[in-house]
């Protein structure tokens, strides 16, 4: 480890003294992006940067000058002057003609980023504990978006992945050339939606719906990844976005596939699944949505969240076991599943949480069951 | 108990009232020099304590993955990190700073309320007590940021909760008494001759400050007093689920918040400005400029707080006018910039520690207000909101700016407290090392912000590393230096070469007139200032 260790510090070294264009891959920079609204906002940024710049030069060089020029140890005589109204209202009045100037280009944008009428796709974006939500209005299309890197990853048990922390089960898929109005909420605690290639980044507030606007321009289709910008709690780091624009053909399929495959869910949940399927099942369920806090053993976490390995309702009370997977239970982070796992993975996760870690109850939960309990 | 009264100061010659003997001395006193010392040393302990937890959270992000600890241990160190640094390291330092000063400069005896000086200084090792003894929970310390934003830090905090709200109202008290006693000591026990426009720099910025913190530390209190309804007693100030409103609590929040950060700064404007005319052997350029500009900055304080939400969903004619007054911010700034370097113009400089630490912070304090101005532009902060570029810009303004005003006036301070010079080698390894450690560790994260990284996260994409892996490096650098001063005061306590009354060869004002070491009682029988 020290060597690697040192073998970056090296490259580091290396990277500073090398060209500007060895610098690209470092990451220095706000990416331009892709939209309209995202490159006036670069702009915006550069031009504010470079006048910052040239302030600094002018500002430090004076006084670099008088450091080097004004010291005692080369025989400087301090002069006594110490009031100028000239200069003084000179250095008033020279930053508030920059900083109008800075005003009106910044306003047009704002202005610009503001207007979300005539949106051609609009999409409910809901913030949870740790994930987040997409429902598309008026298509009948919505799902959850949960992250796929694995804690042997995270825990360095295994070598990262070439996208670790920035990978989704389910991407929030667009189309271009059309204007996507994203309304965002949230469900719990505050969340911020951020893409940084469409310069898209809200709070997601409980109790308010917050719009901004995108509109990818043809020819930009591709995959653009995001992620929560508002501390939300232990997973704050661990839900991040995946945005994939298409065409607008291909966005219509896509739609179709996935009304498809509601249907075809429904159908399977009523069919029959051996203890055997659902334990398999269960297990991929619990790693990828509950694990986060109830520990990839059922140890739980602290006092906040609670252990299920030898837990009372996890042996003794499926009824209440079925219910708080299914409604969650208020003002605590048990939120409710029911909308975001099929019938089948909610039978099949409580059915593993009745089995694992040495709650050998040897009950089987089957999707009907669980249709039942949701009418 | 001696107090320095009128009918005291009639016994005549002073020179027999020592201190009192043993631990009841630092318990008991009223002597400003005795409490500026204690807020001093108890600020310093507060640094090294957030300075470990700073480094913890460093050593985290070296490198991708969770490596050392977990992250809801990672979100408490972050929490407790911010907390103690503001409320425990920079404010009491400037409090520590203004009780030995402000009489020295304006020629007065004592602080104008020395029993309640006592009171606000012993509040906070208790409040701070109980802020850290939540570390060793079973729910852990407060997780939810120093911003504390609801209903994170209220339907979905930890039951440390509770304490953090005790303990910042504890903190409240104490900064607000130490405010008064310093408004009232300004106003009322100046010498004779000493008019509020002769006033040192020092004594105007801490007055404003003071003003500040009468203004929105009760606004603190009665944010945190609304958590602790919504948490214990049924309300849905901050819940939506009962008709409450969670963007209030930002709005209640930074309207303490954007003052305070000002609070974190003013009296650092005030030490540098002592200290570059000493080191130019030049007055201060432009001073009655420098106290407008000061009043300015504290006016525009209170108008510009919605700039941390302009992510929120602030209406389209709110989000302008934020925008706008923040901007004018740069204005003020900009003066005090322009007059200090206006200072060394032409002056006769020679670079002693504290000189080397005030440049410093002209310097960084001007980059930081630089991001700062970027970061006004309301549409470039939809990319620069709640990334490092954020993490980055405020520690530029907190560390080599507030910190290194800090640091500075120490030094420059510090032969006059104790009456030995340091030893100017050590203090100039001290400052190069400080330099060159807090460039390394905050400069990367602009480029890491600008890039895309989130701040908060306990870990990262692999794209932030080589970055993460030099600002982990420079915090360590940065953060044992910080031994090195320890060291260096101990020995200048112990001894060291006599110093003179003056003490530098361009200072001048009441302080230097006095004896030093200066003695326990000053100014018994007021100066009169031409």
């Amino acid at each position: 480890m020290f060597f690697r260790t040192w073998q970056r510090l090296s490259s580091v070294v290396l990277g500073l003294v090398l060209a500007p264009a060895a610098m690209a891959d470092w990451g220095l920079n706000m990416p331009q992006g892709i939209t309209e609204v995202s490159q006036s906002i670069f702009e915006l940024h550069m031009l504010i940067f470079w006048i910052c710049v040239w302030i600094g030069v002018v500002v430090f060089g004076v006084m670099f000058y008088s450091i080097f020029k004004h010291r005692k140890s080369k025989g400087a005589v301090a002069s006594k002057f110490h009031e100028s109204l000239g200069l003084e209202l000179l250095w008033t009045a020279v930053p508030t003609v920059i900083l109008i100037a800075m005003a009106v280009p910044a306003t047009t944008v704002l202005i610009q980023m503001y207007d979300t009428t005539n949106s051609d796709v609009d999409i409910k974006v809901t913030g949870h504990q740790w994930k987040w939500q997409y429902d598309y209005l008026g298509e009948d299309v919505g799902f959850f978006s949960n992250l796929t890197t694995t804690d042997d990853e995270i825990y360095n048990r295994t070598e990262k992945g070439e996208n670790y922390l920035e990978e989704v089960d389910n991407h929030v898929v667009v189309p271009t050339g059309q204007k996507i109005r994203f309304l965002i909420t949230s469900n719990d605690v505050i969340h911020a939606w951020w893409v940084p290639e469409i310069a898209v980044k809200k709070d997601a507030i409980p109790g308010y719906i917050n719009e901004s606007w995108a509109l990818i321009p043809e020819g930009q289709e591709g995959i653009y990844r995001g992620k929560c910008a508002e501390l939300c709690g232990v997973q704050h780091g661990f839900m991040p976005i995946v945005l994939e624009a298409v065409t607008a053909d291909e966005y219509q399929v896509w739609l179709d596939d996935q009304r498809a495959g509601k249907v075809a869910e429904a159908a399977a949940a009523q069919g029959d699944f051996s203890y055997d399927e659902l334990m398999v099942e269960g297990a991929a369920v619990y790693a990828r949505s509950c694990a986060g806090c109830h520990g990839t053993e059922g140890q739980g976490m602290g006092s906040i969240f609670p252990a299920l390995a030898g837990s009372s309702m996890a042996l003794n009370d499926m009824a209440g076991h079925i219910d708080i997977v299914i409604n969650g239970k208020p003002g605590t982070a048990m939120q409710s599943f029911s909308a975001q796992l099929t019938d089948v993975e909610i039978a099949a996760v409580i059915t593993f949480e009745r089995n694992a870690w040495g709650n050998d109850t040897g009950e089987t939960v089957t999707p009907k069951m669980i249709i039942d309990a949701k009418k | 108990m001696t107090t320095a009264t009128a009918s005291h100061d009639d016994h005549g010659d002073h020179s027999h009232h020592g201190p009192a003997k043993g631990i009841m001395r630092w318990v008991l006193t009223t002597n400003h020099k005795d409490i500026g010392t204690m807020y001093l040393w108890f600020s310093f302990i507060m640094l090294l304590t957030g300075g470990v937890m700073a480094l913890i959270v460093r050593a985290e992000l070296f490198q991708p993955g969770m490596q050392l600890i977990r992250p809801e241990f990672y979100n408490q160190m972050t929490t407790m990190h911010g907390l103690i640094m503001v409320f425990g390291a920079i404010m009491p330092a400037f409090v520590g700073l203004a009780n030995w000063m402000v009489p020295l400069m304006i020629g007065a005896p004592d602080m104008a309320l020395p029993r309640m000086n006592n009171w606000s200084f012993w509040i906070l090792p208790f409040a701070f007590g109980m802020l850290l003894f939540t570390l060793f929970t079973e729910a852990g310390a407060p997780n939810f940021g120093w911003t504390f934003y609801a209903p994170l830090s209220t339907t979905y905090a930890p039951s440390s909760v509770t304490y953090f709200i005790f303990g910042v109202h504890m903190m409240g008290i104490s900064s607000i008494m130490g405010a008064i006693n310093i408004i009232v000591t300004i106003l009322n026990l100046r010498a004779p001759g000493m008019t509020m426009m002769k006033m040192p720099l020092f004594v105007w910025t801490w007055f404003i400050t003071a003003y500040l913190l009468v203004a929105v530390m009760p606004v603190l209190a009665g944010v945190v007093t609304m958590m602790l309804m919504d948490i214990h007693f049924g309300t849905a100030f901050f819940d939506a689920a009962g008709g409450g409103d969670p963007v209030l609590f930002q709005h209640v929040f930074w309207f303490f918040g954007h003052p305070e950060v000002y609070i974190m700064i003013l009296p650092a404007f005030g030490i540098v400005s002592q200290i570059i005319p000493t080191f130019a052997r030049k007055p201060l350029f432009g001073y009655a400029s420098m106290v407008y500009a000061t009043s300015s900055i504290a006016f525009l304080s209170f108008i510009v707080w919605a700039h941390h939400m302009f992510t929120v969903g602030l209406p389209l004619q709110a989000e302008l006018f934020f925008m706008y007054a923040t901007m004018l911010i740069a204005i003020p700034t900009g003066v005090k910039v322009f007059n200090w370097v206006s200072t060394m113009f032409r002056g006769s400089m020679t670079f002693e520690t504290p000189m080397l630490f005030a440049l410093a912070f002209v310097v960084l304090f001007t980059i930081g207000g630089f991001s700062g101005l970027m970061l006004s532009i309301a549409p470039a902060d939809f990319q620069y909101h709640d990334t490092y570029f954020v993490v980055a810009h405020f520690h530029y303004v907190l560390v080599p700016g507030a910190l290194f005003g800090i640091i500075a006036g120490v030094y420059y301070w510090l032969p006059k407290w104790t009456g030995h010079y340091y030893n100017e080698s050590l203090g100039k390894f001290h400052f190069w090392m400080s330099f060159i450690g807090v460039n390394v560790t905050f400069f990367p994260m602009h480029f890491i912000g600008l890039a895309g990284m989130p701040r908060r996260i306990p870990d990262y994409a692999l794209q932030f590393a080589d970055f993460n892996a030099i600002a982990t490096v420079g915090a360590f650098i940065f953060g044992f230096s910080q031994l090195i001063f320890l060291y260096l005061l101990i020995k200048t306590i112990r001894g060291g070469e006599k110093a003179t009354d003056q003490v530098w060869e361009g200072a001048e004002g009441l302080e230097w007139t006095i004896p030093s070491p200066a003695p326990y009682h000053t100014f018994a029988e007021a100066p009169h200032v031409k």
